[in-house]
Formats: structure tokens, sequence, C-alpha cells
């Protein structure tokens, strides 16, 4: 694992919104022309990055939420590929 | 749908408010209705605010603020400041004409998460020949306001015979104003469009180069810029899935309040739309007549009922059914199975066989011609 991306601080893109919708109880992400279904995991993942966090830290956060271990695997990949989406912004 | 099952009507995710008909330009291929709503005849303030509040009962999560021209509505930010109270995503498509500094501080303060800036070419002359304004200075100003109030710049250009040939110079104008998102529409022929379809329907040769251009741009651009490419349905073999299915994700409220499907059913004039005055955003979305009609499959002619396509594209577009054979419930004629192909290749056939030494004239959209003469 890559200690650099452990240390990078991810946040939601401006054009970005995340939504609880409780018409459908589903959690969405919201852009411009599209709408994003999102799975349980990914929604914890995303509420988590408002840029205040490093990665490492939203990995301990979540492994404590969902009692669960080695989830930095998993959210690494998810990160990238949100960012390589536009959907969040590492810094 | 359908199989005796009662179905309930899906939720709609988008609302398309159009707030106006007026605007500052006079686009050869303006998609608002032939005929206009006149300003008297506009949704009040409190009539928004109501109708915001059921779309969101509804299911609707993004808002898209359109017209005409948004920012002529001098309570837009009133309304992007109680769709922010409900949560609701708000995107501002607009021409850029009045969008201030302070415009843009006062929507975005109001909650607005995007907006969108068209352009009609890469330079003044474009938007005076087909839009007939001599405002494209005043797009240069907005797009640069819009990045300076934070606010992701997406822009949208659509694309036709008389500006393809420019589309590299075009993608140079977007990258260089610093938008993040560009949408290039190949012209939909509805409309203001459809008159003017002659002057716009490009050639076969136009659109290969403009693909290959798209195509290049995008590998060099990456993530930089995400280029969209709306398809030109008149050269695609299958129509496209209008909407996703009719009155399926979204709806479109008229300024005078009247709700549709979709941005050009206004244009079917064998069907009622009700009005946002007369009936709750629910029962018109769930049960008026007009949005049960053309949902599920029930309803298809063939070719479409026994085609294995017809989940895929619904049939197509019903407003461009009508507005080429005047039956909104025929299938899609730009579809190589429709009995009525033979109007979309005749209409290319004439774009490919002309020459462009005498210009078919355009026709510009001007209020007087439209909402006082007819």
């Amino acid at each position: 694992m890559d200690d650099n991306e452990l240390m990078a601080t991810p946040r939601l893109a401006t054009k970005a919104m995340l939504k609880h919708d409780s018409v459908r109880d589903v959690e969405l992400l919201l852009l411009p022309e599209r709408v994003v279904l999102l799975n349980k995991s990914g929604a914890a993942i995303l509420g988590l990055c408002d840029g205040s966090r490093t990665v490492r830290e939203v990995v301990d956060q979540l492994e404590a939420e969902f009692d669960a271990t080695d989830l930095a695997g998993d959210v690494m990949t998810f990160l990238r590929d949100a960012s390589g989406r536009g959907w969040v912004v590492v810094s | 749908m359908g199989g005796g099952l009662v179905t309930a009507a899906p939720q709609p995710f988008g609302l398309l408010a159009e707030l106006t008909h007026q605007c500052p330009l006079h686009c050869v291929y303006c998609s608002n209705p032939l005929q206009l709503s006149d300003r008297g005849d506009e949704l009040s303030t409190g009539d928004w605010l109501r109708v915001i509040g059921e779309a969101a009962g509804l299911g609707v999560v993004q808002v898209h603020f359109s017209g005409g021209e948004p920012l002529v509505r001098a309570d837009l930010e009133t309304l992007v400041a109680e769709c922010h109270r409900l949560g609701l995503y708000t995107n501002l498509i607009t021409s850029g004409l009045g969008l201030t500094a302070r415009r843009a501080d006062a929507l975005v303060s109001a909650g607005l998460n995007s907006a969108q800036l068209s352009i009609q070419g890469e330079a003044a002359g474009s938007t005076d020949l087909v839009a007939a304004s001599k405002r494209f200075d005043k797009k240069e100003d907005a797009a640069r306001v819009i990045r300076e109030s934070g606010l992701p710049l997406n822009m949208n250009v659509v694309l036709h015979r008389l500006n393809l040939s420019r589309l590299d110079a075009i993608i140079d104008v977007c990258v260089a104003w610093g938008a993040e998102r560009v949408e290039l529409a190949n012209a939909q022929y509805y409309g203001w469009a459809l008159r003017n379809r002659d002057a716009l329907m490009p050639t076969a040769d136009q659109l290969d180069e403009a693909v290959e251009v798209y195509r290049r741009r995008k590998a060099e651009l990456g993530q930089q810029v995400e280029l969209l490419w709306i398809l030109p349905d008149y050269y695609e073999p299958y129509p496209k899935p209008c909407m996703g299915g009719w009155a399926r994700t979204a709806l479109t409220v008229a300024p005078d309040g009247v709700v549709y499907p979709c941005p050009v059913a206004a244009e079917i004039t064998t069907m009622e739309f009700a009005s946002v005055r007369d009936h709750d955003l629910a029962w018109i979305w769930a049960e008026s007549p007009a949005f049960e009609a053309f949902r599920g499959t029930d309803w298809m002619p063939d070719p479409c009922r026994s085609c294995p396509r017809k989940e895929t594209d619904f049939g197509g577009c019903r407003c461009q059914a009508f507005a080429l054979t005047g039956d909104a419930g025929r299938t899609d004629p730009v579809c190589v199975h429709s009995p009525d192909h033979h109007l979309v290749t005749d209409a290319l056939a004439r774009a490919n066989q002309r020459d462009d030494v005498v210009q078919p004239a355009l026709v510009y959209r001007r209020p007087t011609a439209t909402v006082r003469g007819l």
C-alpha cells in the first residue's frame, strides 16, 4: 500500500453533491447532468471526503463504524475510480 | 408495464424549470415551441415555489433552470434558495447575457450548484449568424464570472452545417474559457430547427470529419475537460431513447405552467397537457392522460411492438414522430425499420446533394413574429 496515497486528503468535487433520497430511500451522488446511485459503502466513503481527513483517517473511521478491518485496499480502489471520474479531488 | 398489473408510475429525477420564454438570443434552432408564452402568462414566484416543493415530493433531485433566459427572472435566487433548502441540486442553463459577478455571487449564495453556458461557435460572427446577437463578448465575460464565483463551468454548443467544420476552434474556446465539461450537441430538428432544417443539416463528410476531431480532442484532453458528443440522430440507424422513455425520468414545466414529459412536447398539438395552475404535479405526473399515453410499451405499433430494441429506445422520440408524420404514436422515422424512414433519408439526400453556393435562408426566432403574430 502506498503511504503517499494514504496521506492524501480527498474532498468531494465542487460540482458534486451527496444526497439521501428519502423518496426512494437510497443514497445519490448528484452531478451537473447525472445522477449516480451509490451503494452503502460508496456513500459512506464519499460522505467522509470533506477535505478534513486523510485517506488513512477515512479508512480508520469506516473500520470503526462498520466494525471491520483491512478496508484500506477497497477504499483506495474506490477513491482512485471516483477521482478518475471527477467526483473527488485529491490533494 | 402492462400485463394487467397496476404498476406505480416511475419517479422522476429531474425537473426542467423553464422560467420564461424571454431571451436575448434568436437562435435558428431554438427548442422552445413555435408559440411562445407571453411574459404576462408566466407563473408567479409563489407558483414556482409550490411546483418545486411538489417536485421534491415526487422524487425530483435535480432542478435545471432554463428558458428562454432564466436570468431575466428577478426571482431566480429565491427559487434556487428554495431548492437548496429542500436538498435539490440546481443547475443554471444560460446564454450568459446578463450574468454579472454580482448576480453570480447571489446565485451561489442561494445555493446554486452548477452552470451551463451556451456558445454558438468560436467567434463573434457565429453568435451573430445563428442567434442574431452581437454579444459574444458577454459570453466570454460570463464564463469568467462563473469560474470566479466558484461554480463548475459547463458549456454547450449546438452543432450544425454552419459550424461543424469549426469544431476544433470551438473546443479551443471552451478549453481557453475554463470549461470542465463541454456538450457538443448536434442539432435536433424540432420547432425552429425543423423550419431551418435544410440550412442546418450537415453533410455526411462534414460529420465524419467532426467525429474525427471529437475523438482526437477527447483523447488529448483526457480528464482535463469532459467532452460529450450528442449524436446527430438523422444519421443514426436507430432512434435516440428520448428522455429515457416517455414520462419516465424527468418532466418539464413551461413558463405558463403547462407540464410536459419532454422540453419539446408542446409541439404535439394533438395532445392536451395539463397545467400546474389546475392540477398538482403528482396527478399530472402519475395520472394525466398525456403522461400515461406513451408510458411503457403497450402503446407501440409495429415495427416497435415486435422489436427486440423496444426497451432500449422506447420507439424513439414521440415529438419527432409527430413533427414528421403528424402522428405522435408512430415509430420515430429515424429508425431504419420505420415505414416513414424516407422522410429522414430524403432530408439527408437534400443535404448531401446540394452545394453551398446558394444557402437556404435562415429564419430567426423573433418574439414579434411568434408571440403576437399568430
